[in-house]
């Protein structure tokens, strides 16, 4: 186990590293030159010179990535400027740390998705739930037809249709702001509540989707039958022969949908003017801002590298079947 | 072996149909016959039809319509309040159908009739791109395994590792705009072939390992002519499957690509791009939102449930 463990993160580290290095060619390959865009209207050539001195862009190309590299695990000078670990450069636009860009940002996507992600759990697997049990009911149509429904509207769509509705025509919620949870937990809960509902649609639909059939799978089995003949009752039933079983792959889902979320809701964040990982990733490259780019890049990819692992390692502990084929 | 061996499970658990090969598929006639008796499923049929009629013949239906998609009308707007369209519910009127932008006019069915030939042509390219390097993929990986498979699967980890959207964007922002379309198509594509080819990959190993597939090679069939006599002829339904269901994904991301700004140019119509313009215009004229939106909408239900219908067929026929 161990040893699967450690070829796994290695298996992370290595794709992460590839992510960074494809990444990296690509932008500062096709983008403009980063010396011209920070220097300004009034520029000489001398002074781009200078940038491109400090900025360490007149050297090869895979020396530049190697000393992006280690400045994320043992910082970096840009010329007189010391930048410690975890160095990912400065902003072109801002001159901000990249670093603390990203932790302060990061505390809203973390809300975010983790509300969001309350939201569609318990819709998704409880609506599954129902619709498997009643199946071929009217309660069973009636949801399945809104999850079809809830699946196929785009977030933005959704987005622009509840701020029309709830905000402007019913005005029963605030434009949402950046309100922090101390100072008014309530207007925070309204600002956030839209985003919320908008990133959960679509999820719940899919997840009340994949409960209702992994369900109604679990319903054929033989232990289920077994149980019933037992004579249990039948909540427990539902709760340990049937949902258990047709949970695993659920959980397994959610990890990877969670995960990418953390890296930012790009298109939620954006139209909520939220200021989260997502909107940063969208601003910065509608301005270019290459240190940027490539580390919100590199943030997404390491949740979604990192959640996969960790889902592999919650699936084997949740589902016996597989643990006796991996042992 | 994959590093992800759980997520081919799920496959496997959520879908039985894709993973159950080596039956027949249902044939095209009887899906046919099914779907032209299912009420819910010929109105999308229907709409769909209207949606790709609109596509193919927009100039023409533009020309009845008595206004282009880039023709500004300055009479349908009302210049002292900010360019809001005269008349309610958006300038709704006979020569205006649909209504028109706010600011400059334009007729919104014009466009709206241009913007279904956009997203119609981008993700039915797309579709067409992804379905021939997943398949082609998928099946080398399967059939050949060793360091192939390593080497594709490995490529498969590596985009499905990536933050797609926000390197789509990237990407496409700092690509010359040259052929919008075309860029588009290629960059949809290279990001969603993994997921066809990673099921096409799973069934191109357990067919290459049954008994027809033993009896071809002993009457002497070359590699070319199992792969494509063989297995290629017991994917087809799955192939199909995926394929419709990724269509309505494919038109939400061109839409969504459009929308946040990196996707066709302007003046050219797309139906994200329109949502796109009349964020800042929803609370004074709901209807340029409102249109099209609603065909976004309808047109990814529509194949969504075809799909769905499609997939339930053909997993009845795998069944059966």
């Amino acid at each position: 186990m161990t040893r699967y463990i450690l070829g796994r993160l290695g298996g992370v580290v290595v794709i992460l590293l590839a992510v960074c290095l494809f990444t990296y060619l690509i932008f500062f390959k096709l983008s403009p030159d980063p010396a011209v865009m920070i220097c300004g209207k009034t520029c000489t050539p001398e002074r781009i010179d200078s940038i491109r001195d400090v900025l360490g862009l007149n050297q090869p190309l895979l020396t530049q990535f190697w000393e992006f590299l280690s400045g994320i695990f043992a910082g970096r000078d840009y010329g007189s400027v010391h930048c410690s670990a975890p160095c990912l450069g400065y902003s072109f636009q801002t001159n901000e740390s990249v670093w603390s860009m990203l932790t302060a940002r990061l505390p809203v996507s973390i809300t975010v998705a983790v509300g969001a992600a309350v939201l569609w759990l318990l819709a998704g697997v409880i609506g599954g739930l129902v619709s498997a049990v009643k199946q071929g009911t009217w309660w069973d149509r009636t949801g399945m037809g809104l999850a079809l429904g809830g699946v196929s509207v785009p977030n933005y769509v959704l987005a622009l249709v509840l701020q029309y509705v709830l905000v402007v025509k019913l005005q029963v919620l605030p434009f949402p702001s950046a309100v922090s949870f101390v100072d008014n937990p309530l207007v925070w809960f309204e600002s956030y509540l839209m985003p919320w509902v908008v990133l959960a649609v679509g999820y719940a639909c899919l997840y009340a989707r994949l409960t209702r059939s992994n369900v109604i799978d679990t319903l054929a089995e033989n232990y289920y039958r077994t149980a019933r003949a037992k004579g249990l009752s039948g909540a427990l039933i539902m709760r340990r022969h049937a949902l258990r079983p047709a949970l695993t792959p659920i959980t397994t889902i959610f990890g990877m949908d969670f995960a990418g979320l953390l890296g930012g809701a790009l298109i939620t964040e954006t139209v909520f003017g939220l200021n989260g990982i997502g909107k940063l990733a969208a601003d910065s490259i509608a301005k270019n801002d290459q240190p940027v780019i490539m580390a919100v890049t590199l943030l997404a990819a390491f949740f979604v590298v990192v959640g996969n692992v960790v889902v592999d390692l919650l699936y084997t502990a949740l589902d016996p079947r597989v643990r006796v084929v991996s042992a | 072996m994959t590093t992800t061996p759980a997520l081919i499970e799920v496959e496997e658990a959520v879908s039985p149909g894709p993973s159950a090969p080596a039956t027949p598929p249902a044939s095209g006639r009887r899906i046919l016959t099914t779907i032209t008796r299912d009420k819910g499923a010929l109105a999308c049929v229907v709409f769909l039809a209207i949606v790709v009629l609109m596509a193919v013949a927009a100039p023409l239906i533009t020309k009845i319509s008595g206004w282009g998609p880039y023709q500004f009308d300055s009479a349908a707007i009302n210049s002292d309040l900010g360019g809001v369209p005269h008349g309610a519910l958006g300038g709704i009127s006979g020569s205006h159908w649909f209504g028109v932008e706010p600011q400059n006019g334009r007729d919104l069915f014009a466009r709206i009739v241009y913007g279904a030939r956009v997203s119609i042509t981008i993700s039915l390219s797309a579709t067409l791109l992804t379905g021939v390097l997943g398949v082609v993929l998928g099946m080398l990986a399967g059939f050949y395994r060793g360091w192939v498979d390593q080497v594709i699967s490995r490529l498969m980890d590596f985009l499905m590792a990536f933050p797609a959207l926000i390197f789509m964007i990237a990407i496409l922002s700092s690509l010359p705009s040259g052929n919008r379309p075309v860029l588009l198509v290629v960059v949809i594509s290279a990001f969603g072939w993994p997921y066809l080819a990673r099921v096409i990959r799973g069934q191109t190993m357990t067919l290459a390992n049954r008994e027809f597939v033993e009896a071809a090679r002993a009457c002497g069939a070359k590699d070319a002519q199992v792969v494509f006599r063989e297995i290629l002829p017991n994917l087809r339904g799955s192939i199909v499957v995926m394929t419709t269901l990724a269509i309505p994904g494919f038109i939400g991301t061109e839409a969504g690509l459009s929308f946040l700004g990196v996707g066709v140019a302007p003046p050219t119509a797309s139906w994200g791009q329109m949502i796109s313009s009349s964020v800042s215009w929803y609370s004074v004229d709901p209807m340029f939102f409102a249109i099209p939106g609603t065909f976004l909408f309808l047109t990814v239900l529509s194949l969504t449930v075809l799909g769905d219908k499609i997939r339930t067929l053909v997993d009845q026929g795998a069944a059966a």
